[in-house]
């Protein structure tokens, strides 16, 4: 058996692979629910059903989708430069924690000024945090992967220390809570669903274009590619990386601010509900192409969303999404192999 | 009083399911592969021990599923990262959802379930004759379950294997070049194969000693993210068996620490002490990258995909 690499793959060949892999992934978990001994097409129909079937139900998956959405648009730039960004828990966190300092420090702010203020907050709060391993990859070479997801966890106790002691709502009844916010720096709604939807819509543009038509986009793509090359192009390699992880880590940080101002009305240990781990699949299924992480994003929360409606329709426990969603992961990093290589079979002499 | 004989002792059953994750992670990284799986594989292990703990009252057939699930869970993630060269940091962590998700759906009906009487009397501890006998030494070492002097003799026998025999050393050179080592004629995927899947088994183990002795029932994310602390610890003892042993009882001691300053009325920040664990990787892995120190740095092929083509 020969293993050779590809020299260019068709677009339509690309898409076929990856579509297959679904596919197989879709088996998998369509046989795991046959072993339950439940129908896997009612089962699938039911999580369809519960994801979109009706008004609320489908604002039920959009409200899931937002956070992904955001989350996975700041994973894919450090991805993109190969920059193994997988601090985005830590990253929303501390966003969000920097826009509660903000509301705390002026709590009788207007609306418009408070949120615009507590935006900017969480996106410096959570680049800074994004910006610290950054620092080091850039100055020593340190390994980002590691200090990133440490860092998740020292930004987790530490909203943990302000929620069971410095910042415990003492209005709270003896629950550990910090205090909800007010009026003024909660999301309005649009069409029933707070406008975090609408600033999705914007970066997703903002993003979009970054990317592909801007310089910096453009550098960060060579970087990733190789750093010889970007040395070698003139990119000022350290400047890019600490660029491009601010803003990896500032979009981290929006996603903790739409999350504490529209959804869960104060900063909570469980704001990110796995977002920062779960935007790496995403990112990683959306190939970090921008339009397409909207799609993948909006159908893992489908996923979401619907496993938490097979659970009451058909008594599978909800954790079956999370099996789903590794499992089309498992099958799409599998199905890479066969973008790149082409094996042929020869009888050895 | 905190720093007791009766402290110590509990660092040391804190910090064993630290130990056996830790041990696997090393070996998993040496050769050349990171695994962030770890949490996920612990997880399948302590949730297939713990129901076929309930289900047979064998304790050897428990950790015998514990084993034989954490390594399954592996063998997924050496499948795609060694036949299919798929990338390390993203297959790892979604080993780890899947594991979270495959421990959740099977866990589900066991939550608030108790360990057999028969099972925890298996694991309760057992003196070392004499040695037992040593005035407090012998109170924090040697009055122990069987898990924890698995953890001693496991870290030993590992610090042998990777350097004091010939296999040991080949397993060092696929992790640090494997072009090399495939010139040598060493078999890179196999010795990859091999140490992640005994890397996944020791994870596995780590996790059963959760639901077997350690809580000893189950409930949910029963790990609650030692399988991160672990991977700090790999760093934290510069991928030395017998550091880990040091470090996985100091995390450990960490750990419990809390309560009991709490419980003593100092005026100690527990929520501070809880993120020491990851401030000092931190540092620790600045360090190293920082001095350049060969000695202590990961092995040069972590996290790079061989390809026998490519070289």
């Amino acid at each position: 058996m020969r293993i050779t690499k590809k020299p260019e793959v068709s677009r339509k060949e690309e898409i076929k692979i990856r579509t297959l892999s679904i596919l197989f992934a879709l088996i998998t978990s369509g046989l795991f629910i046959l072993i339950l001994s439940h129908n896997p097409f009612e089962v699938f129909a039911g999580m369809a059903d519960g994801a979109l079937g009706n008004t609320h139900r489908l604002k039920s998956t959009i409200i899931k989708a937002i956070p992904l959405v955001i989350t996975s648009l700041g994973i894919s730039v450090a991805f993109k430069m190969k920059f193994w960004n997988i601090g985005g828990e830590g990253q929303i966190l501390m966003g969000a924690y920097l826009a509660t300092v903000v509301y705390r420090t002026f709590p009788d702010l207007g609306r418009p000024v408070m949120l615009l203020l507590m935006i900017i907050a969480a996106m410096i709060g959570g680049g800074l945090w994004a910006l610290i391993p950054a620092f080091f990859r850039a100055k020593w070479r340190t390994n980002e992967t590691i200090i990133t997801l440490m860092m998740n966890y020292i930004a987790l106790k530490w909203i943990t220390y302000l929620q069971y002691s410095a910042w415990k709502d003492p209005n709270a009844m003896g629950f550990a809570k910090i205090a909800p916010y007010g009026d003024n720096a909660l999301l309005p709604k649009l069409f029933g669903i707070h406008i975090g939807w609408v600033i999705t819509l914007i970066l997703i543009m903002i993003m979009h274009f970054f990317m592909n038509y801007s310089k910096m986009g453009y550098e960060i793509a060579v970087l990733g590619e190789s750093e010889n090359t970007a040395n070698y192009a003139g990119i000022n390699v350290p400047k890019t990386i600490i660029t491009a992880v601010f803003i990896s880590g500032a979009l981290c940080g929006i996603t903790g601010f739409v999350q504490a101002t529209g959804v869960s009305g104060n900063l909570s240990v469980q704001l990110t509900a796995g977002v920062g781990f779960t935007a790496i699949i995403t990112s990683w299924l959306s190939n970090l192409k921008v339009p397409v992480i909207l799609v993948v994003s909006f159908l893992f929360a489908a996923l979401v969303q619907g496993a938490s409606y097979i659970q009451i329709a058909f008594g599978i426990p909800d954790a079956a999404s999370t099996i789903l969603q590794s499992l089309i992961l498992f099958f799409v990093l599998g199905s890479e192999f066969f973008i790149r290589y082409r094996i042929s079979f020869k009888k050895n002499k | 009083m905190i720093l007791t004989a009766a402290f110590f002792s509990a660092a040391i059953v804190a910090g064993t399911p630290l130990l056996f994750a830790t041990l696997g992670e090393i070996i998993t990284e040496k050769a050349g592969n990171l695994n962030l799986g770890v949490e996920g594989m612990m997880l399948m292990g302590a949730v297939m021990g713990f129901m076929v703990g309930l289900k047979t009252n064998s304790p050897f057939l428990a950790i015998l599923a514990a084993a034989v699930a954490g390594g399954a869970g592996a063998f997924i993630y050496a499948f795609l990262t060694v036949t299919l060269r798929a990338n390390q940091v993203v297959s790892g962590l979604t080993l780890t959802i899947f594991g979270t998700g495959f421990s959740g759906f099977i866990g589900k009906g066991l939550v608030g379930e108790i360990m057999t009487v028969d099972i925890r009397k298996f694991f309760a501890p057992v003196e070392v004759p004499l040695l037992s006998k040593i005035p407090i030494v012998g109170q924090v070492f040697f009055h122990q379950d069987m898990f924890v002097y698995l953890g001693y003799i496991l870290a030993v026998l590992l610090g042998i294997y990777m350097y004091k025999t010939s296999k040991g050393l080949n397993l060092t050179a696929v992790g640090e070049n494997p072009a090399a080592a495939d010139v040598a004629s060493i078999s890179v995927s196999m010795y990859k194969y091999l140490h992640i899947l005994l890397g996944g088994a020791l994870c596995g183990l780590g996790g059963a000693y959760l639901s077997l002795v350690y809580v000893p029932a189950w409930q949910e994310n029963i790990t609650a993210g030692r399988g991160w602390i672990a991977v700090a610890l790999v760093i934290f003892a510069t991928w030395n068996p017998y550091k880990a042993l040091f470090g996985s009882y100091l995390f450990g001691g960490l750990d419990i620490i809390g309560f009991r300053i709490q419980g003593s009325g100092l005026a100690v920040n527990q929520y501070f002490i809880n993120m020491l664990p990851y401030l000092v990787t931190i540092i620790v892995l600045v360090t190293i990258s920082f001095r350049k120190s060969k000695k202590n740095s990961p092995p040069a092929g972590l996290s790079v995909p061989y390809f026998r083509e490519e070289r």
